[in-house]
Order: structure tokens, then sequence, then C-alpha cells
């Protein structure tokens, strides 16, 4: 590997980086004007103009806060849970397809940090890393609120995980590779994989919303019933940490959801634009449309949160083994029906 | 059990059929909903900059008027004070001194006129009691404060602006 090729990965991986966090942060934000909007309110509009600075005035706040650590809880797990929340939040974006390959002078540069050819496996070990910085918190306070918030996420994300990965299954025979980065490519043009697998995205978005913690399936920190679930006990940036761990968990899964089913970059009409444009700017363009989707599923996400109301837990139960499990297996049997005779 | 009234109703309920259960077709209708709301104009009214007019018969921030030539009309009777439901009011009379006519109306006046905001009920009944029309509550509401001192409003807030010759 050339010096060069290790600048432009190491280049990339900033990038990628600080959008993600860029875009986690300005989702909060998303989040109150949105639920404004759908209440017929105005939302926040103080911190500079529109209220576009109010993340960094949050940002301000939570770090300056008090950081309490409870007598009894358990310093090192109590510090741990957040960390591992916010780490496996940020790692997942690394064998996400953001673009075609694009030409700048003489390099051909991939707009992804890392083509494993495991990647969707890779993207499910960090998912459901991810609960371990939840069960880790919740235990590590000391506080049954806390407990109830943290057995409730894991007993939760291991449910939907199941029907999320049988989902997938009906998609890889579909597919036949395990690289997001092939996967992408399939659905050129319009050939997007929602158009083979409607069940299948919809068990898929299901399990989404139950793995990132977020309405109808946010039990783990109701505070209806539990205070804060979790994070009850947690103040300061170790708060900060967890809050902004949902929305980067909320926006990486948008981006393997248009990744996956949506056609990721890919759009109608891109091999005109390619001839037209030329391998630098054509590329670029692709990247617009992936974040457009993946905003769009940002969007998606905050519009149920203010319709929904939250599940009771045995109906979130029944849903999960009742229903999800029994639909994805039938999706697998309907899609294998498909293959051998139709297609 | 014997009905007692006639009030009462039977209801049925049946149990969901599949549509109902699958649940997805009540969250599209609810997405609809939400997504009406989306576009609908926002009910708030940004206070500071933006003013909610207030009703023809609002009674808020007292003022103490003057007469067609600009002279105060209170005269320190009392009156208000003793119909004061709160004992909100104090005042302090003192008497007129010769060239002071252009100032006050009447041969008493009131040196001190106060007013405790916090006990004050906005009731009315000082205007009511009022034979010199002197007091109306015809202004805004009350600004908030840090202190409660500041809430005793004296003379300097209350008594009109004078007239422009």
């Amino acid at each position: 590997m050339e010096v060069a090729d290790i600048v432009i990965k190491f280049v990339l991986i900033v990038i990628i980086f600080a959008i993600s966090l860029v875009v986690a942060m300005y989702s909060t934000y998303a989040e109150r004007k949105i639920a404004a909007f759908f209440q017929d309110r105005i939302g926040p509009n103080r911190a500079g103009p529109w209220g576009i600075l109010q993340p960094l005035a949050d940002g301000g706040k939570m770090f300056l806060k008090e950081e309490i650590i409870p007598t009894n809880a358990s310093p090192f797990l109590f510090i741990a849970g957040p960390s591992l929340a916010i780490l496996t939040a940020c790692i997942g974006s690394a064998v996400i397809p953001w673009g075609q390959t694009i030409t700048i002078g003489t390099h051909v540069v991939p707009l992804q940090v890392t083509d494993i050819n495991v990647g969707i496996l890779y993207i499910f070990g960090v998912v459901s890393l991810g609960v371990y910085g939840v069960m880790i918190g919740g235990w590590a306070s000391n506080n049954k609120y806390s407990l109830l918030g943290a057995i409730r996420a894991a007993s939760q994300n291991i449910s939907y995980e199941i029907s999320m990965g049988l989902s997938i299954i009906a998609l890889l025979m579909v597919t036949g590779t395990l690289s997001l980065k092939e996967i992408a490519e399939q659905q050129h043009g319009w050939h997007w994989n929602v158009l083979y697998q409607p069940v299948g995205f919809i068990l898929f978005i299901v399990c989404a919303f139950a793995e990132t913690n977020r309405t109808p399936f946010d039990l783990p920190e109701c505070e209806t019933e539990l205070v804060g679930g979790y994070h009850t006990e947690y103040s300061s940036m170790k708060l900060g940490f967890y809050l902004f761990a949902e929305y980067i968990n909320m926006f990486i899964s948008s981006a393997v959801m248009a990744t996956l089913y949506w056609g990721g970059y890919n759009y109608p009409g891109m091999d005109w634009v390619l001839a037209h444009t030329g391998p630098t700017i054509a590329p670029l363009l692709g990247v617009a449309v992936m974040f457009t989707k993946v905003f769009l599923f940002i969007f998606f996400f905050m519009w149920v949160r203010w319709t929904i109301p939250r599940f009771r837990y045995d109906q979130l139960m029944d849903l999960g083994w009742k229903i999800l499990i029994p639909l994805a297996i039938a999706n697998i049997i309907a899609t294998g029906i498909w293959i051998t005779f139709i297609k | 059990m014997e009905p007692l009234s006639n009030k009462r109703k039977l209801i049925e309920s049946k149990p969901l059929n599949f549509l109902e259960r699958a649940y997805l077709p009540a969250i599209a209708q609810g997405l609809a909903i939400t997504m009406k709301h989306f576009f609908r104009k926002p009910v708030t009214i940004s206070y500071p900059e933006e003013k909610r007019e207030y009703s023809e018969n609002f009674r808020g921030l007292h003022s103490l008027k003057r007469d067609e030539n600009g002279k105060e009309r209170c005269t320190a009777c009392g009156l208000c004070a003793l119909s004061c439901p709160a004992e909100a009011i104090t005042m302090i009379a003192a008497e007129r001194q010769k060239g002071e006519e252009h100032l006050y109306r009447e041969e008493k006046y009131a040196a001190v006129y106060e007013i405790n905001m916090l006990r004050c009920i906005f009731c009315g009944l000082c205007e009511e009691a009022c034979p010199k029309e002197a007091i109306y509550l015809d202004g805004p509401h009350v600004e908030s404060d840090y202190l409660r001192k500041d809430f005793i409003y004296g003379k300097d807030k209350l008594v009109e602006a004078p007239l422009n010759q």
C-alpha cells in the first residue's frame, strides 16, 4: 500500500467520523424541531438563527454539568458503559459504501472505509455489542430502575436481533453476497432490493426501531415507568454519550437500510449522469443521493416517534416472538420458492 | 343488578379483526394524521417579539390618570386602599402648596402611592371605588422581575405620562 493510499484512507475515516458526529448532533436539533412541527409548535429558536446553535449549547451544557458517580455504583463499569455505547455506535460506519469509486486526479478512491466480504455480519456484530453498553451501564448504576431498563434492553435487543437476522437471510438469498459493496452495486439504477423484498424490508425496519431503542420500542428508557431507564443515574457527558450513541445508531441503521434495501447511492438515470459529468462529479451526486435517503430514514424514525405510543412489555415480546419471527421464516420460504420456480 | 338510571349503555367490544391486529394500517393512519399537523401553522405566539391582543375588558397594570389639563386626578381619599381586598395599596396624602396648581387637581394629593403587584389580584374594585376616576386597570400585565421589592410600584411607574403641550 502506498503512502498516498494510507493518507486517503485516513482522510476518509476522519470525514466519515466527523459526518456521523455532526449528523448525530444535528439529529437532536432536528428531533426537537420536527417534534415541534408535528405538535403545531415552533421548537427551539433562541440559540442562533432558527435555533441552529442549539446542539452546541446543549453540548456545552452537558460538558459543564456536575459529574456524579453514585457511592454504591461500580466506578469502572459505570464509566465503561457509556464509553462502550458510543464506541460501538461509531465503528458501525466502517463498512457502509457511501458512494461509488471516485476519481480524483489520477487516484481512484473507493468511498468506503473497508470492503470486508462479511460486511453484514460485521454490522450485526457491532449492533449486538451495542447492547452491552446499555446493560453494563444499567447494572453498574446499582439502581433498580436502571437495572430494569438494562434487562429490558437486553431481552428486547436479543429478541429482535433474531427476526432481523432472519429477514436478512431472505435478502442474502436474493443478492448472494454478504459484502455491502456488492449488494449496493447489484442495485444499479432502480433495481432496489425493496422491490424484491418488501416484507423483508418491513421486518427489518421494525427490528431497526427496536435495536436503536426508538419509540415505539423505547422500553429501556421509558420515563413514564422507569424514571430514565438505564441512564437514570447518569449525568454530565456520560449521559450525553448515551443520548449521542442513540442518535449515531439511528444514523448508521438508516444508512444500512438505505444500502441494503433502498439502493444506497444508486438512483435511476445514474448512467446518463456518469456519462455527462465524468467520474469525479457523478459519484459525489451518488453520495448526495445516499445521504438524502439516510436523512429521509432519520425523518421517518422521528415521524414514527411522535406518532405511536410505546408498546407494553408483553406486547413487545408477543410481537417479536409470535409475529415477526414466523413472518420472517415464511418470508424466507416464499423467497426460496420464488427463486426456484419463478426467477 | 337493577339499572339505577336509564343512562346505562351496553358497550360491545368486538375482537379485533386481522387488519386491526396487524398494526400497520393503524400506524399508517396515525402517520397520516401527524403529517397533516406537520404542515399546519404553529399556534405558538413567540411572546416577547409578538404579543397577544388583550380583550376589551382586560384588567392589567394600574395607571393613575391625569385630567384634560394634565393635572393628577387622585386626591388621596383612600377609598381604593379601603376597597382593596388584598390590601395592596398604600398611600400618604399631602396638601397642595401654592404654585403646584398645575400639577394636582384638588387641594389634597397623594405624595406616595404604592401598589404591591405581588398582592394585587387585579379584581378592579379600586377603579370601581374611585370617586375621581383617577385609577384604571388598563395597562398590560405586570412584567417579571428578580426581587420582591421591585414589585412595589410607586408613582413613577403608575402615573400616566404628562400631556405633551
